[in-house]
């Protein structure tokens, strides 16, 4: 029996278990939302801006681990997924992109509604498909959720033209496939796992520097049985948080930038560093020559362009991350049963770390009249009992749930890593409440990044998905402000927001609820009174314009030359002297 | 680590958008391409590009592997890890309006065993096949005479067959 091309593509999508669609329609892709007009088994769920689309299709892959799926019509309904597949193109999310286009005999015409989405996404996507014949329709679905979850995940994109929609065919979807020219690595080279389970065993100062690939592999229990048992702690990146308990003994916190002063010295200091799904990024590193100067370094990634492009690797492995893993625990068993404890030469690298750990914990000074930022998300973490999903927008708010909000599981941490997107967090809030109705859904949000996408209020309303947006309001783009400060002279060029709305009564004039906090003791009944509302709240906290995140390295700077907020200052001065000793001391041991 | 030439021998889908998709990872990335050449290969559904390209060892490695990373591309080579032979043709339109220009056109043509392809009253087009070497030299003997036009393929190289010889009797081949 033939069919049209529409139902061809809805078939498709339910064959690849696809149960939530975002999106807008549009002139193009009329046929494709008449057929979904009477689909029971997908939802649909109506965005007020196609970037909103992607973004929630992206915080629906994050939380689910499953692939977000977007329909959009062409020209600027496809132009305005491009930041959205951007930000899941950096952070290796799976999507699929669906764009309507014009008929296939009018395309190159500069027909109305006419954008080149495929050349135009061409770099920002793992792969992407013009469908000319429809064909080759079902296979082309296939292929595109295939790409999108393998190796190493990423979006894909489907151009439909109206005219495929519309053309009918036999529907046969392929059980299975394969390209020639794409087979990931799943399993490491054996030889090379064996050479890293030596050198771990070797190792007087080994550190795990895990990130998002972690999470992607759903690595974190063979993770934790490594770092456990060998007694290995485990420094996160942005992407990775989540992927280790973050109130774990063996934790140090994220590192980097904004890290914590001791999982950057120990990086610092370390004899080996054991590198896993992440890729050493600028924010990471820091001046790439000063990072782990002492280190040998192991790299697991499935994706072997990550390996030595940034620095210089000793023992590389391609594979899957868990598989990975989960062989390279089997080595180190065996090595443990043969060698005698060694983490008894480990003992005073532990003391070292926990050293660091008392010398410079992450801290801010209390107040008790201006709400600081900090303070509010450890109480939000505190209030949900750390059960909630997290999503955040970009900036310094940003950078304060990565300290201050200690993710125990993977897929709750759902943040713009590598594009660092301002309005990424209220749709991909949404994306994971319609994949998980039951569950607390937070975006912490800065006033300025909550503005880049507040429209989708209105569909957290109309498609009842109740999020709760903690507004950090400090009137500014914070960490735009906060580099003005420290290393342009105070000059706030462009970083003052000004007039600014009123969220309470934006929140209310969508249908939402709006709260709002100017002192430190209204911050918790009114996270209280949020938790308790069953609809979408927003939070309007006013906070200590002026607050900065520290610690801090400067752009280009060592890791381990990091800034203190101004108390830490004459704190860390103090105890200068006495670290060096002990930086000696460890050498020494 | 010192910059060097290399010749990438690229096997990809016979696609549209393929060669975008390989010219764009070169742009996008900040790689340099000296040349670029494509043409269909043995499958019909395959294509053959040969990029010249320039970079210190790292960059080399990361433009070998961002190639294979792309999901057309079903084989990368890079052919300074072989021994190789390169091949570039040219077409060049000379001026030959004086009759003594003609017969030293033809003299330099026959030096370089070029061929005449074309010749109208005032212009000759010489074909020339080579490596990069000899092609440079024709033009520099052939610029007097007053060059109208250029058109050069670009590098095309094929790797050569390994020949299996006994440890004992293998010797470094030299490269054409």
């Amino acid at each position: 029996m033939k069919i049209s091309g529409a139902e061809i593509l809805i078939e498709s999508l339910k064959k690849e278990g696809v149960d939530t669609v975002f999106g807008i329609p549009g002139g193009v892709v009329l046929q494709i939302f008449d057929v979904l007009y009477n689909e029971k088994d997908i939802r649909f769920i109506l965005n007020r801006h196609e970037q909103g689309s992607t973004h929630a299709a992206d915080g629906y892959a994050r939380a689910t681990g499953k692939t977000g799926v977007a329909l959009v019509t062409s020209g600027p309904g496809a132009t305005n997924t491009v930041t959205g597949i951007a930000t899941a193109h950096m952070d290796s999310i799976p999507l699929v992109v669906i764009t309507g286009q014009v008929a296939t005999k009018m395309i190159g015409n500069d027909a109305f509604q006419e954008a080149d989405i495929v050349g135009i996404t061409r770099p920002c996507t793992k792969y992407n498909f013009l469908v000319k014949d429809v064909n080759d329709l079902a296979r082309t679905i296939k292929e595109a959720f295939y790409i999108a979850k393998t190796g190493r995940p990423g979006p894909v994109l489907i151009d439909v033209p109206k005219d495929v929609s519309s053309a009918r065919t036999d529907f046969l979807y392929p059980e299975k496939i394969s390209l020639r020219s794409y087979n990931p690595t799943y399993y490491g080279n054996k030889w090379q796992i064996k050479q890293a389970a030596q050198a771990i065993a070797r190792s007087k100062r080994p550190v795990i520097y895990a990130g998002g690939g972690v999470i992607l592999s759903n690595a974190h229990k063979e993770l934790r049985e490594m770092a456990e048992f060998n007694r290995i702690h485990v420094t996160l990146t942005l992407m990775g948080l989540g992927g280790f308990p973050g109130t774990h003994p063996l934790f140090l916190g994220m590192l980097g930038m904004h890290g914590t002063y001791a999982a950057n010295m120990a990086i610092h200091e370390s004899d080996l560093v054991i590198a896993i799904g992440a890729r050493f990024d600028d924010r990471v590193t820091g001046k790439v020559t000063e990072f782990a100067p002492r280190a040998k370094f192991i790299h697991i990634d499935i994706d072997p362009t990550n390996i030595r492009k940034n620095i210089h690797v000793d023992i590389p492995i391609v594979g899957d991350v868990r598989n990975v893993l989960i062989e390279l625990n089997k080595e180190l068993r065996i090595l443990e049963e043969q060698k005698t404890d060694w983490n008894a030469d480990r003992k005073p690298w532990h003391a070292q770390i926990r050293d660091w750990e008392d010398e410079h914990p992450l801290s801010y000074k209390k107040n008790t009249k201006k709400i600081k930022p900090q303070y509010v998300i450890e109480k939000v973490y505190e209030l949900t009992g750390g059960d909630a999903i997290v999503s955040t927008d970009v900036g310094q708010h940003q950078m304060w749930v990565a300290q201050f909000f200690k993710f125990d599981q993977p897929r709750t941490c759902l943040t713009s890593g590598g594009l660092g997107t301002m309005g990424f967090g209220l749709p991909a809030a949404l994306g994971a409440q319609a994949a998980y109705p039951d569950k607390m859904v937070f975006n912490f949000a800065g006033d300025g990044s909550f503005q880049m996408n507040s429209q989708e209020i209105a569909t957290a309303v109309a498609n009842n998905l109740p999020v709760k947006v903690a507004i950090l309001n400090n009137g500014s783009l914070g960490m735009v402000r906060q580099w003005q400060e420290l290393f342009f002279n105070r000059h706030y060029s462009g970083s003052i927001l000004g007039n600014t709305p009123d969220y309470v009564k934006l929140a209310e004039a969508y249908g939402a609820v709006g709260l709002r906090a100017v002192t430190s003791s209204e911050v918790e009944a009114v996270i209280k009174e949020a938790i308790s509302i069953k609809r979408p709240v927003i939070i309007d906290f006013v906070v200590e314009p002026e607050e900065n995140v520290y610690p801090m390295v400067p752009a280009g700077g060592g890791n381990c030359d990091m800034i203190f907020a101004p108390e830490e200052k004459e704190k860390s001065g103090k105890d200068a002297k006495r670290r060096k000793v002990k930086k000696n001391s460890i050498l020494l041991a | 680590m010192s910059v060097s030439q290399h010749i990438i021998s690229i096997l990809v889908e016979n696609k549209f958008g393929v060669l975008s998709r390989v010219a764009g990872l070169f742009s996008g990335r900040g790689f340099n391409i000296d040349s670029i050449s494509v043409g269909p290969s043995v499958e019909p559904s395959t294509s053959q590009i040969t990029v010249v390209t320039k970079g210190d060892e790292r960059i080399i490695e990361q433009i070998t592997k961002q190639l294979n990373k792309l999901i057309d591309v079903i084989k990368v080579v890079d052919l300074a890890e072989k021994d190789y032979l390169v091949r570039e043709t040219a077409l060049i339109k000379i001026n030959t309006s004086r009759a003594e220009d003609r017969s030293e056109a033809l003299r330099i043509t026959e030096i370089f065993r070029a061929r005449v392809v074309d010749s109208t009253p005032v212009t000759y087009t010489v074909e020339i096949t080579g490596d990069e070497n000899k092609i440079d030299a024709i033009i520099n003997l052939l610029r007097p005479l007053g060059i109208k036009e250029i058109v050069r393929t670009g590098k095309i190289a094929i790797a050569r067959e390994d020949v299996k010889v006994p440890a004992m009797l293998e010797v470094k081949r030299v490269r054409a």
